[in-house]
């Protein structure tokens, strides 16, 4: 009976020991996109820069909206996100500090092949838009202020409509997931490219109805954490990170990564 | 049904081939699980004792407050807790938040109530004359109730098997504190979470197959440490 205790004991130091390992190594905490983790790229370029400085970054991937309020809050080292008009806002309220423009890519529209609303290889974004709302075809939106959702509101003011009703769907969740509800929904839905195409392959068929207007660009940026509200911020890291997406390297690891045999992300 | 055979094949690929990433995440799964239920135990089984064993005013209300704290969902767990380890909250300097701590801590307030009461109704269901006897051959409350442990331990072991059973298939405290990342604080849940995001739901039911083959030889290890 004593021996039982006695290794049940040895068994928790052991695991509790191993809870504490984890602030062994240099940590960097990066708040980013659902689009950059789940196309892949931060696999193909993160384990080159970890190797190089002997640290591990912390991949918290969350929509647009919350890696920035991460950043305000102080609990992450450095953000990629996409949304120009709040990382301007961040960088102007004094959370962040240097941000560096990364890569971009492109929104497209996406849609059933049946096209209910008729916009298929229309190029003017805001009238398909408008289109979509006047035929009342289902629209799945991410609804969760995301850089996708930040951007698919601003196409419906320009378009000139307010969306609501029952054809309208607010998710509130992951691109990939509203890809999968637009698809069994037979609706449509705005996304990047980048998660479209590794979606593309196998798992949707939705097909891209709208492309190519200039209102889609989707700039990526990076920010590092103002280390004066934060002290903490691990700011040489942090700064070698930023330099690292910015340096000849770290560029020809971006425009270098397909999937499917398209390019996912171009540097400006 | 060609998905669901396919998850099946696939998973037991994944139990046989020890894909390091699978392993990582169930190893995660697994200290933060028992981590936590251990602490739970330590707070919850003299929790249990002293409601089932004391009477005072306000015992009713007490467990009633603690029947509701079962019913306590994950998110709200994780939301209040990550009120307090974010840099701006009051425990913020520690730096605990999206550590495998913030997990421990958030999935013990979630499996401390269980354990306490699945004692609590253990102590119930035993027979008064235990303690009694031992209070009157002068034994001290503690050491009255030290026996009265021995006697219920087969409640204590389902305590601590419901307990556990919560904390390794929760996923809202494990997302929202832990932050799903990859090698340091994805469990098996937040992973399969993942690759339902990412519309991989076969490789997904493959993880939620290898789970339910960790959570079996768990069982089977407590249940060999009670019969012993």
């Amino acid at each position: 009976m004593q021996k039982k205790y006695l290794a049940t004991l040895v068994l928790s130091c052991f695991l509790i020991g191993q809870a504490g390992m984890a602030f062994a190594t240099e940590h960097l905490r990066l708040a980013t996109t659902t689009s950059t983790e789940n196309s892949g790229l931060l696999a193909e370029l993160l384990p080159p820069f970890e190797a190089a400085n002997n640290c591990k970054v912390d991949v918290i991937a969350v929509g647009t909206g919350k890696a920035i309020k991460l950043g305000e809050t102080g609990d992450v080292d450095v953000i990629l996100v996409h949304a120009r008009s709040k990382e301007d806002k961040f960088v102007a309220d004094g959370f962040g500090v240097g941000r560096r423009d990364v890569m971009y890519n492109d929104f497209v529209v996406l849609g059933p092949a049946s096209d209910p609303a008729g916009i298929k290889g229309e190029t003017d974004v805001a009238t398909a838009m408008g289109k979509i709302a006047a035929a009342k075809a289902t629209f799945v939106s991410r609804g969760d202020d995301s850089g996708t959702h930040t951007r698919e509101k601003q196409l419906w003011k320009a378009a000139g409509v307010t969306p609501a009703g029952e054809w309208y769907l607010e998710a509130g969740r992951g691109m990939g997931e509203v890809i999968i509800m637009a698809d069994e929904r037979q609706g449509y839905t705005l996304s990047d490219r980048a998660t479209y195409l590794a979606f593309k392959e196998k798992k949707t068929s939705l097909v891209i109805a709208v492309e190519g207007d200039k209102r889609m660009f989707n700039p990526y940026g990076v920010i590092m954490v103002n280390p004066k509200q934060h002290p903490h911020v691990q700011v040489e890291l942090a700064q070698k990170f930023i330099d690292f997406l910015t340096s000849d390297a770290g560029k020809a690891l971006i425009s270098g990564y397909h999937r499917s045999g398209a390019q996912l992300f171009y540097i400006q | 049904m060609g998905y669901l055979a396919d998850s099946f094949i696939s998973a037991v690929g994944m139990i046989f081939s020890f894909n390091r990433e699978v392993q990582l995440a169930v190893w995660t799964s697994l200290y933060t699980s028992s981590c936590s239920i251990a602490l739970a135990a330590l707070l919850g089984i003299p929790a249990g004792l002293w409601l089932g064993t004391r009477q005072f005013r306000g015992r009713r209300l007490m467990i009633t407050l603690l029947n509701t704290l079962m019913a306590l969902p994950t998110v709200v767990v994780g939301l209040v807790l990550f009120g307090l380890f974010s840099r701006q909250g009051p425990l913020g300097s520690l730096g605990l938040l999206f550590t495998p701590l913030a997990m421990i801590a958030g999935q013990t307030v979630l499996a401390t109530p269980i354990v306490a009461n699945y004692v609590l109704s253990a102590v119930s269901g035993s027979d008064r004359r235990i303690l009694d006897t031992a209070l009157t051959l002068g034994a001290t409350h503690i050491q009255a109730c030290t026996q009265l442990l021995k006697e219920i331990r087969f409640g204590v072991m389902a305590a601590v098997i419901a307990g556990f059973g919560r904390v390794i298939a929760e996923v809202g405290v494990a997302m929202m504190l832990g932050g799903n990342i990859r090698g340091t604080t994805r469990t098996m849940t937040t992973a399969i979470a993942l690759e339902t995001s990412k519309g991989e739901f076969a490789f997904g039911l493959s993880l939620g197959i290898v789970l339910l083959a960790v959570a079996l030889l768990v069982n089977l290890f407590l249940n060999f440490l009670q019969q012993r």
